[in-house]
Order: structure tokens, then sequence, then C-alpha cells
């Protein structure tokens, strides 16, 4: 049983039997007034959205899904196949269900597929994946400690902001959550 | 479930300037209120007497708790004969954090003996137009952009006439309904304080249990949140000074507390009893991190301070 304090984006609730996924979410508390907690809250089976703010008092059962790990094998037009590891059964996720994760998926790579019965609905990828650098501006020595960024290109084709010192060919670790920088990966 | 740090160095390089504007504004802050005749004061962070208010949860510490505000031990200065006080100080509140929320955040207050609310309104104007101009040397302040005229007389609008303007219902409805914290958030809010600040007045006696009732008309308390870019800076009251009247009022928000299922506070006897003293005054809090928002032009509360409690 989640509480309204446990509300967070990504977070999966269910609502009249449905699976939910908080697709936005704000806390709000205004001058000495109660807390609220606004939701944008995304149906993960029709995809239908709409707002719902909840107060603390307020509690909630987690989405009733299942998790199975899988590993990514091909892209064919607007479909991803997806194999499981022990069934060795193959399922399609559709471009809109894979979502931002086809910004860092590489193939083979693993990740969680979301079920509920035994219907896919969306992809977890692990929190962090390591991605070599296909295109990235040279270093220009001295451009280290004020903050400053540039664009960076990595295998798949997403494009992020990087520190200066990010060089061509070398490898980096990117959030998947937010789809930002972390590290540079020492091989 | 995150064990890996991001480069640090570079995250808290990108806060330079933040963190410069910030500690020039807390320099312009102090500066003001030092020149206006105020004095300076420290008191204890960790405290035996809070506020009992509904919605404010505090952190224990020990057998102390975190204080939730520096409202109580500052009044107990203006009973023993201190006119004019200010502090910066540590407040602590559990569970609140978001864009514009840290459960550890920078408090500004100030308070004035022998002073209504309407005085701290002037205060307010006077404080954010110097800071601009120690700044920047500018009159007005860029926020999410909008260009925020800081000359006063700023707006001054009451919760009533804000409900007529910006709500779908009226203040009554509201407060029968169970439904003022979401208007505001939702409707009135956003809408105050773009072109110059505003303040938003005048509050159902239900809502400032610290307050005076206006005198002629019981069902509102001299309270004021001042406002800017939509964000709520400060709150203000022409405080309480009838000792009886507070016990009341503090036993009616303890009642909530408990029913609520909150950490149970006991009765703030120190208080009260310095409370028979204290003349008649008005005091302020005034949130330091959102106000180094206004002025560094930041979009969450998380840009303004080197940490956070998940960055450590």
């Amino acid at each position: 049983m989640y509480s309204a304090s446990d509300l967070k984006k990504n977070l999966k609730i269910q609502i009249d039997g449905e699976p939910y996924i908080v697709v936005d979410f704000q806390f709000a508390k205004p001058g000495k007034g109660q807390a609220l907690y606004r939701c944008k809250l995304k149906n993960m089976i029709t995809g239908a959205q709409f707002e719902r703010t909840f107060r603390s008092v307020d509690t909630f059962e987690p989405a009733n899904l299942q998790e199975r790990t899988m590993q990514y094998l091909y892209q064919e037009e607007n479909k991803y196949c997806f194999m499981d590891n022990e069934t060795y059964e193959q399922f399609y996720l559709t471009a809109e269900q894979v979502g931002d994760a086809v910004n860092f998926m590489t193939d083979n790579i693993e990740a969680d597929i979301l079920f509920f019965g035994d219907q896919p609905l969306g992809i977890t990828l692990p929190n962090f994946v390591d991605l070599t650098v296909s295109k990235a501006d040279p270093w220009v020595k001295g451009d280290t400690a004020a903050g400053n960024s540039k664009p960076v290109t990595v295998e798949t084709g997403y494009q992020l902001q990087a520190p200066p010192f990010v060089e061509q060919g070398e490898k980096i670790r990117i959030d998947t959550r937010t789809g930002e920088y972390v590290t540079r990966v020492k091989e | 479930m995150n064990t890996c740090n991001k480069d640090e160095r570079w995250v808290l390089a990108r806060k330079a300037e933040t963190l410069r504007i910030r500690a020039a504004m807390i320099q312009a802050v102090r500066n003001f209120f030092i020149t206006s005749g105020f004095l300076e004061i420290e008191t204890p962070l960790m405290v035996r007497e809070l506020a009992p208010e509904s919605h404010i949860d505090a952190v224990r510490a020990h057998e102390f708790f975190l204080q939730t505000s520096p409202e109580l031990c500052m009044k107990r200065l203006l009973s023993a004969g201190y006119p004019q006080l200010f502090q910066i100080s540590k407040c602590f509140r559990s569970g609140e954090r978001g864009r514009y929320h840290l459960p550890e955040f920078t408090m500004l207050e100030w308070y004035r003996a022998d002073a209504d609310y309407r005085e701290l309104m002037e205060d307010c104007e006077n404080l954010l137009l110097s800071i601009s101009l120690t700044l920047g040397g500018k009159r007005s302040v860029s926020f999410q952009g909008e260009e925020i005229e800081l000359s006063g007389p700023w707006k001054r609008i009451s919760v009533a006439e804000a409900f007529e303007a910006y709500s779908d219902i009226s203040l009554e409805t509201a407060l029968e309904e169970d439904c003022f914290d979401n208007s505001m958030v939702m409707h009135i809010e956003p809408n105050l304080g773009w072109k110059r600040p505003a303040f938003l007045f005048d509050y159902p006696l239900s809502l400032g249990s610290l307050a005076r009732k206006k005198a002629d008309n019981p069902f509102f308390v001299e309270r004021f949140e001042l406002y800017v870019g939509g964000l709520e800076l400060a709150n203000a009251f022409s405080e309480l000074t009838d000792a009886k009247e507070q016990r009341e009022r503090f036993a009616a928000e303890e009642c909530i507390r408990r029913k609520t299922k909150k950490i149970p506070y006991t009765v703030p006897n120190k208080f009260l009893d310095a409370l028979e003293n204290m003349p008649e005054a008005a005091g302020i809090a005034l949130g330091i991190d959102r106000l180094a928002m206004i002025f560094a032009d930041a979009a969450t509360i998380d840009d303004v301070v080197a940490f956070t409690a998940e960055d450590l």
C-alpha cells in the first residue's frame, strides 16, 4: 500500500482495477496549508491521461503488474522485438510503448518488460547504460571548471549535453530515467 | 537505489553564479536590516516548544525538536522589550519536498513592536528593492521570462477578492467544501505577483492561528502572504497578543493534529507566559531560498542550494 508521500514520477498505482503510471508530479503546499500531491496519471492500457490532486491521507494499491527480464533482439518497422530469457517466447512492443527508452537501446540489451496479464505494456531499462560517443567536438583545453557543456551524440543517435572533456570514441554512462550524462566510463 | 556518482565537480561548478548571487543577496538582507536599526539574533535550532499548526510537521532530535520556525523564541524576546529583531536561520519541516520545497531550508524572520502587518508590507517593498539595487542596480527583476517591477506600492488583494478574480468558486464555498488549498494552488497563486509583487491579505480566522483578528470583522485575521512571480515568498501577521485567546487557538490546532495522527506537541507554556507581556507587534517569515530563486532566476529550489538532502 502506498501513501500520498510515496507519489513520484513513474510510480505505478491501481485505480478501479486498472494500472496507472504517474507521468508528472508536483508537490505543492500553500502557505500554512496542507500538502497537495498533484499528479498527471496515464492509464497504462488505454494511454488516456488525466490530472488528479491527492492529499496526505490518500492511499493507493500498487498496480498489479509483472516484470519479466527480456533481451532486445531487433526492430521491425514500428515494432520492437524482445525475447524472454527463460521461456524464449518473443513479444513485440510498439514505438509508443518503448518511448524514450529507444534512445538507450543497443542490440541484446536486457530490459524489464512490464506485463498486465499477458499484455506487454512498457519497458524499464537499467537505471544506467554505458554508450559509446559517436560524435563530439574536440576538447578545447582549459575549458573545464567553468561548468560549460557541449552536445555529444552516442551510438544510438541520441544527443545530450556532456562536460567539454568528453571525446569521441569514449564510453559515457547515461541515466536512462533522466537522459542525462552521469560520468565517463574508463575501461 | 542510485549508487552511481555524477561528476559532482561539474554539477557544482554549474551552480557558481547562482551561489554567488545567493551570498550577495543574503549580505544585502543583513545590511538592510542592520541599517534600519534591527538587532540580529540567533535562537536555538533545537527547541522544546513548537507552535501547533495542523499542516506543519517537525523533525525530532532526541528529546528536542528541530525548529520549524524561530517564531516562538523571537516573540519571547519581543516580550522582554527588544523592539526590532531579525534572524536568518535554518528551519526543518518533515515531508516537504518539491520544486519549491526543501525539508531543510533557510528562513528570514523579522519582528516590529508597535506595528501591524501594513508596516511589514512596506518593509517587504523596501527590502526587495534594496536587494535588487545592490545586486544589479535595477528597480526590477527578471524572473522566468517576465520583468517584475519592484518599485512600490505593490498590488494588495484580499483573499476574498482573489477568489472572486481567479477562482471559479467563492471563498465561502472553498472553505465549506474543504478546497481552499486546492483553489490557492491551482487557480490563485499562479496569477499573483507577475507585473509587480502582490500581497494576498486578510485570511479566514481558521487559517491564521497566531494572527490578530480584524477589529471590524472577527471572521478574518490580519495575515498576508507575499507573492513574486507566482511564488509564495513570505507569510506575515499582526501578532495575536491575547494569551488566553492564543491558548484556545493552539488547543484547536493541536486537536486537529492529534485527529490526523501527527506527532503530539506539548502546550508551549513558556511562550504563552511570555505573551502576557508582549507589546502589539507584527512579524514575518520569508523564505531565503525562494528569494534567491527570484534574484538568480532559478526554476527550482534545488538550483539555489549547493546540496539537497538527495545529494548527500
